[in-house]
């Protein structure tokens, strides 16, 4: 499965992928008017910050999630395409989900008066999450894990080896 | 960016500690919470310009390099530090302008409550503009000098404006008029600025830095001198004065009231009826009114009438978290809207006055020329009304503080130098300069940092410096922090600075009848009164028949904040000087504006920028520059 992946060191910390990651969770999907709605769009990645160093923080989809593994009521759920997803009926706002996530990444969000876990979907009504769509540097790459690991080998390779071959 | 450290001021320490047991929130709050800060802001290469964007450049190279009109960065970050400047010169203008319309009305006598103490100011700028004085009435001529610095303002003449003529050393002047930088009308420069970067306008990165440069002269010209030589007029020229500094100077049995902001022609007007109503303030159970101030209009009467100086402006969120002050009254720049709230959270009466600063949550009281006396008098009775209702449970004043030797004005300096060579007063300095007991020197201008506050920037550039033999002179919120830091009294020489300076400042001291050493720090005034700084430098080399770039000296903005401080910085560049800047201007992301201010200025100006935010790293850069001009100058280092 496609995963958001992390170049920290392409980050500005510019913010911009909450923001699209927001709208996109928003009723209006617009900026302007996501910024007016009456439950605030949440959004679902968290760009932290160490001195002078910018870091995003995503869900991770993990393969042995603990977040699904300690959901009490069945309102996280593996969709086909592997991404752990939320029911908004089931939901019960036990906060058991971010109690277990390892990375922090699960926050909360008001529904017509309840409160509800909210969290990473990979955006399954487009091909690629907002978030990487929207990052201007490329920081953030929806990829398969092999893939983005044999990207980075060539990248190490070709720092490595030297130029026109031996 | 923010560091972990342990080097905050401990009554900072003690009030933020309190704040936080009150459940409140200060600036350190807020620059936490607002980490990481958008990276393209910081590198300057976000363009807002048009509604095509916003347009940002990716600094990686892999998304776009042009905005969508196909401005790249070089362009985006001239225009943008462009329009920085001008916002801190229209800052100095509107002051400067301000004043000078005051004088007129004073002149005119159209407006009670103020009046001219600085008639020999007066005299030596009325003569300097050509206007007649003899056997005139002072008033007469106040009107014909506010009448030059307005018709500045609207001058279509192209000649170059009447205060610049007036105030510019002669080689500078010369040297400004061939690279074509001379200006005519400063309001004019402020539309220009603005036209030219706006939308499909210049593009051409150096005509934009020569704007940049025309506005820095602007800023000098048309605000610092015309607002500090005005208000010297009206207010009189500074002496030396001993004041105490630090939160420990507001008072547990008194009205406090902290003047807030820039402008004296509030400032003074609160002074003087805080004065005439101590009977009012006894009547309610205080022993007085006692008047503190904050940022620069403290500064302004700290000079003028040793009033305390209670704290810098990021102190200006604190000094209300004592609970002691039962009002604060501002006026214009650098009041932050957060202290209405932290004001509402006491019984502290936050006061506005300025029609063009009103901050929600504040009580507004507006202040005029022509009714500056009922109005100030409404001032002082607000903060008296607020005493009583202050609550003692949570009060808690810090114990710290320092005693500070102000007043520095040039004209106190050179009395000051006179009692050692009475004919030839400069003379002391240069001699002394020559010989090394002092190396240089260096003007800290401009703000306290949040994000270097805490590392003590701007203190421990001083030790380095004074360790080194070099005088420094300082303005504006920098003057808080070095004088609260102990720098600025007459046992400061003895303790940071090494052999040379230290007798220097001794036998000047001794001669002046200080009872001790000249600090070796001298609080030179405002940030309006940068000028001061600047007339100095060009007094020394005038005297010696050099540009002011061949002087042994350089200024530095160690916490920069505010856009005047980039406006000041312009003009120290465009005077010659190299500048010390940190946190880094909104450059880097312009590989042209960076190489052009930090490396090809010296050989347009003899100025050049140099950003450094280690402390001990940019004093010892300072020093090795002030070497370097040291030995063109054919002198030992």
């Amino acid at each position: 499965m496609k995963r958001i992946f992390v170049r920290l060191d392409h980050c500005t910390g510019c913010h911009t992928c909450e923001l699209a990651c927001a709208v996109e969770h928003s009723v209006s999907k617009e900026l302007v008017a996501a910024s007016m709605e009456a439950d605030r769009p949440k959004k679902r990645l968290f760009v932290e910050y160490v001195p002078d160093q910018p870091v995003p923080i995503v869900c991770r989809h993990c393969e042995d999630a603990p977040c699904l593994n300690a959901c009490i009521s069945g309102a996280l759920w593996r969709d086909d395409r592997g991404a752990v997803r939320r029911k908004e009926e089931k939901c019960i706002g036990c906060w058991t989900c971010i109690m277990v996530c390892p990375y922090g990444v699960i926050g909360r969000q008001e529904r017509g008066g309840n409160w509800l876990a909210a969290k990473c979907d990979l955006c399954d009504e487009r091909e690629s999450p907002a978030c990487v769509d929207s990052c201007p540097t490329n920081a953030l790459v929806f990829s398969e894990a092999d893939e983005f690991a044999s990207t980075r080998r060539r990248q190490v390779e070709a720092a490595l080896a030297p130029p026109g071959g031996r | 960016m923010v560091h972990a450290h342990d080097l905050m001021a401990p009554g900072d320490r003690e009030l933020l500690d309190k704040a936080h047991a009150e459940g409140l929130v200060t600036g350190r709050d807020r620059l936490a919470a607002m980490q990481p800060q958008c990276g393209f802001g910081e590198l300057g290469t976000c363009c807002r310009m048009c509604y095509m964007g916003p347009c940002r450049i990716d600094p990686f190279g892999e998304g776009p390099q042009e905005g969508v009109c196909g401005a790249g960065p070089d362009t985006i970050v001239a225009r943008n530090l462009l329009r920085e400047c001008v916002g801190g010169a229209a800052s100095h203008m509107g002051h400067a302008r301000h004043v000078a319309l005051l004088l007129k009305q004073v002149g005119e006598g159209k407006v009670k409550g103020y009046e001219i103490k600085g008639k020999a100011k007066l005299l030596s700028l009325a003569q300097g503009l050509g206007i007649a004085t003899k056997g005139r009435n002072i008033k007469a001529v106040a009107v014909d000098v506010a009448d030059v610095a307005l018709n500045d303002f609207g001058r279509q003449d192209g000649e170059p404006m009447a205060w610049l003529k007036l105030r510019a050393p002669k080689k500078e002047f010369e040297m400004w008029k061939d690279l074509g930088i001379l200006f005519s009308n400063p309001h004019n420069e402020l539309e220009e600025a603005m036209h030219r970067t706006s939308m499909g306008n210049d593009a051409d990165p150096v005509n934009l830095l020569l704007a940049l440069l025309r506005m820095g002269l602007a800023d000098g010209y048309a605000g610092l001198y015309m607002g500090t030589d005005l208000q010297d007029v009206l207010f009189g020229v500074p002496k030396p004065v001993q004041v105490e500094a630090n939160m420990g100077v507001l008072k547990v049995d008194s009205v406090n009231l902290a003047v807030h902001g820039h402008n004296p022609l509030l400032s003074e007007k609160v002074l003087e009826w805080a004065g005439k109503m101590e009977g009012e303030a006894k009547a309610a159970g205080a022993k007085g009114v006692n008047v503190v101030g904050v940022c620069c209009t403290g500064n302004e009467l700290t000079m003028r009438h040793g009033v305390p100086m209670a704290g810098h402006n990021l102190q200006s969120e604190l000094i209300l978290v004592t609970g002691a002050v039962d009002e604060m009254v501002v006026d214009i720049q650098c009041i932050w809207p957060h202290a209405a709230e932290l004001a509402g959270c006491y019984h502290t009466a936050m006061v506005t006055t300025d029609p063009m600063v009103k901050i929600p949550g504040a009580t507004h009281i507006e202040f005029h020329h022509d009714n500056a006396d009922e109005k100030a008098q409404e001032i002082v009775r607000t903060a008296i009304e607020a005493y009583k209702r202050r609550d003692k449970a949570r009060v808690n004043i810090p114990k710290y503080k320092s005693t500070v030797i102000a007043g520095l004005s040039v004209e106190a300096i050179i009395d000051v130098l006179k009692k050692v060579d009475a004919k030839d007063p400069l003379k002391p300095v240069i001699d002394n300069i020559v010989n090394g007991n002092i190396l240089g020197a260096v003007g800290f201008v401009g703000c306290p940092s949040l994000k270097l506050r805490d590392t003590a920037m701007t203190e421990r550039m001083t030790k380095v410096l004074l360790q080194n033999n070099v005088l420094v002179v300082t303005t504006g919120c920098t003057a808080h922090i070095l004088g609260q830091a102990g720098f600025m009294n007459t046992e400061a020489a003895g303790k940071y600075c090494s052999d040379g300076l230290k007798a220097v400042l001794t036998a000047v001291g001794e001669a002046a009848g200080l009872g001790g050493a000249l600090p070796p720090v001298w609080h030179m005034g405002s940030c309006l009164d940068n000028c001061r700084i600047a007339d100095l430098l060009a007094a020394l080399a005038a005297k010696l028949d050099i540009k002011i770039s061949q002087l042994p000296v350089a200024g530095s903005a160690p916490e920069l904040v505010q856009e005047k401080a980039i406006s000041i910085g312009t003009f120290f560049l465009a005077l010659g000087l190299t500048v010390h800047l940190a946190p880094a201007p909104r450059i880097l992301g312009s590989p042209v504006v960076t190489k052009v201010l930090t490396q090809d200025l010296p050989s347009i100006t003899g100025g050049r920028a140099y950003v450094e935010t280690d402390p001990e790293k940019a004093a010892l850069g300072l020093i090795e520059d002030i070497k370097s001009k040291r030995k063109l100058l054919g002198l030992s280092v």
